[in-house]
């Protein structure tokens, strides 16, 4: 097999690059071979497009104002309170 | 002369316990352990007050403190994962995804198109749920790198060294991560 047809199959390298290119950096030459084998496989395509959905996904669910209301019990603020007195008076 | 920022231990608990709190909860999902992090960073900078010289906030100081708790926690977790020598790309092999020659798509693992492919789909409070419990699967390396990422926006040199893995492992586990999750999404969602 020529250098091309190998890009042209290699799923597993084009789902890594993709990964890689997600979160970090991938080289020039890095960016083409995904080019050349993205044109070619639907696959490959969805995955990448379910890849991104994902992450933002996940992204959005970080960063949710749900957690507003979460606090600690005040039992266990009374708690570190005395704690943090004690050790003050050593 | 009293410097900008001063700190008040007997307020801590008052001023930032909650939101101490709130930060180790959101990076480790751990109700319990979160509590005992918020503990664990009010006696460590008790022991360290000397050293607070009012340069940062009060606040910003003791998340500080915190965040490195954090990251020591992440590292175990890692450490437990990453015990057998680096892997390269090229030479982890056992693969369910892919077929060995050609390094295509295993028929039973090709991905298929269940709805979230175009930007604009609507994210439903189901699919989120079925997120949830697909990720709670993956390795928490996994899950300890993506939210330095997207919580902190460190960049990947920065997760690596602090987890002390090579950059190498890092991209295949974060790859085998991925291709994990989404096979789990396609086959509760459809």
């Amino acid at each position: 097999m020529d250098e091309l047809t190998k890009i042209a199959y290699n799923c597993k390298k084009a789902t890594y690059l993709i990964e890689k290119q997600e979160i970090g950096k991938i080289s020039l030459r890095e960016k083409l071979e995904l080019k050349i084998h993205l044109a070619g496989c639907h696959v490959c395509r969805v995955f990448q497009q379910q890849s991104t959905a994902i992450n933002r996904m996940i992204k959005n669910m970080f960063h949710q104002p749900v957690a507003e209301n979460i606090k600690l019990d005040d039992k266990f603020k009374n708690e570190l309170q005395h704690l943090i007195d004690k050790q003050l008076e050593k | 002369m009293q410097s900008q920022n001063s700190t008040e231990p007997r307020a801590w608990v008052t001023r930032h316990a909650d939101y101490l709190y709130k930060y180790a909860l959101t990076r480790i999902n751990d109700e319990e352990l979160a509590r005992d992090l918020v503990q664990e960073t009010f006696l460590a900078a008790l022991e360290r007050l000397q050293k607070f010289e009012g340069k940062s906030t009060e606040r910003t100081w003791l998340t500080a403190i915190l965040k490195n708790k954090i990251i020591d926690i992440y590292r175990k977790k890692a450490s437990a994962f990453v015990k057998e020598p680096a892997v390269t790309f090229a030479e982890y092999e056992t693969d369910d995804f892919f077929e060995l020659d050609a390094h295509n798509w295993k028929t039973d693992h090709r991905p298929a198109e269940f709805g979230i492919e175009q930007p604009d789909h609507l994210e439903s409070k189901e699919f989120e749920f079925i997120l949830q419990r697909c990720m709670r699967k993956l390795p928490s390396l996994w899950l300890s790198a993506f939210t330095m990422k997207h919580l902190d926006d460190e960049t990947t040199d920065t997760i690596c060294g602090d987890l002390r893995i090579s950059s190498s492992n890092f991209w295949v586990i974060i790859h085998r991560a991925k291709l994990s999750l989404r096979e789990c999404l396609q086959k509760n969602w459809l």
